[in-house]
């Protein structure tokens, strides 16, 4: 567990690179911006939580 | 009466020297009910404005943990484990910043949130993202190890074929540290101040199907004629 972790977290380590004919992106930002898009949906559909009633 | 009418039955202030003048145009355009206000319009309860938010608090926290990673020095961010923690912080703090900003900035998009006399607003969030990137961009240059090398090596060229390499130097460490825990900070940190400043004049941008007449919309409509 310990060596995959610091397999993952070295800076020095060249990354997972993913390839799709001519367009290619390393696996974090691939991440990064699966992450943008799923807040940016949720933000739109998630109900907002009601703040205090206020006179 | 509410505060704002309250405000044009006082009588006008003439001034007459340039801190007067800042004065009054302060008073006029960003008076405290704006600069701090009590409540927000019911249309900004929604998931999709608190993002800005999100981008200054991840700010802080960038700038908390870069300031105690710069008085320790990387001796010892480099080699202790409470170093290594505070370095990550900075990093995981940025990475949440630009994800912020960019969702952020999607949300706007879509909202078309120049309308309104707010195109300064937009101008100056666009402005935050760009001296960000630089900002960021110094940061993996000062990481010390083969990957802020490669950076480094691989950008020089395209900054020297643009004519900066004189005046920022990727192969310069000292430089680029200067830069990034200086410069980039304070430009940074001017930007989103007065990017909010803006936001809090003008108002939280509405609904693109709002109307015109509702209730809340209208200290925002004032200010924006009031600006013209």
């Amino acid at each position: 567990m310990h060596s995959l972790i610091s397999y993952f977290a070295s800076l020095d380590s060249p990354g997972v690179y993913l390839g799709f004919g001519a367009f290619q992106i390393q696996l974090g930002n691939l991440i990064v911006i699966i992450v943008m898009l799923l807040l940016f949906v949720l933000a739109l559909f998630l109900p907002f939580p009601s703040g205090k009633e206020r006179p | 009466m509410s505060i704002r009418e309250d405000r044009k039955t006082e009588p006008v202030e003439e001034y007459y020297t340039w801190t007067g003048k800042a004065r009054g145009w302060l008073l006029k355009h960003l008076p405290a009910d704006k600069l701090l206000p009590q409540d927000q319009p019911s249309y900004v309860a929604s998931w999709i404005y608190v993002f800005g938010m999100g981008a200054i608090v991840s700010l802080v926290f960038i700038v908390i943990s870069g300031v105690v990673l710069s008085l320790n020095g990387p001796a010892w961010y480099h080699v202790s484990d409470f170093g290594h923690f505070v370095n990550s912080v900075h990093l995981w703090s940025v990475e949440l910043f630009f994800i912020t900003m960019v969702v952020h900035l999607w949300g706007k998009y879509w909202m078309a949130a120049w309308r309104g006399g707010r195109t300064l607003t937009w101008i100056t969030g666009m402005a935050a993202f760009l001296v960000s990137i630089v900002a960021a961009f110094t940061g993996y240059l000062l990481q010390t190890n083969f990957d802020s090398q490669w950076i480094a090596f691989e950008g020089k060229d395209a900054l020297n074929a643009s004519g900066i390499g004189a005046w920022f130097n990727v192969a310069n460490l000292g430089q680029i540290f200067g830069f990034h825990i200086v410069l980039l900070p304070l430009a940074v940190g001017a930007v989103v101040a007065l990017h909010v400043i803006l936001v809090r004049m003008h108002g939280v941008v509405p609904p693109i199907d709002a109307a015109e007449t509702d209730a809340q919309l209208q200290g925002a409509t004032d200010q924006t004629e009031a600006t013209r």
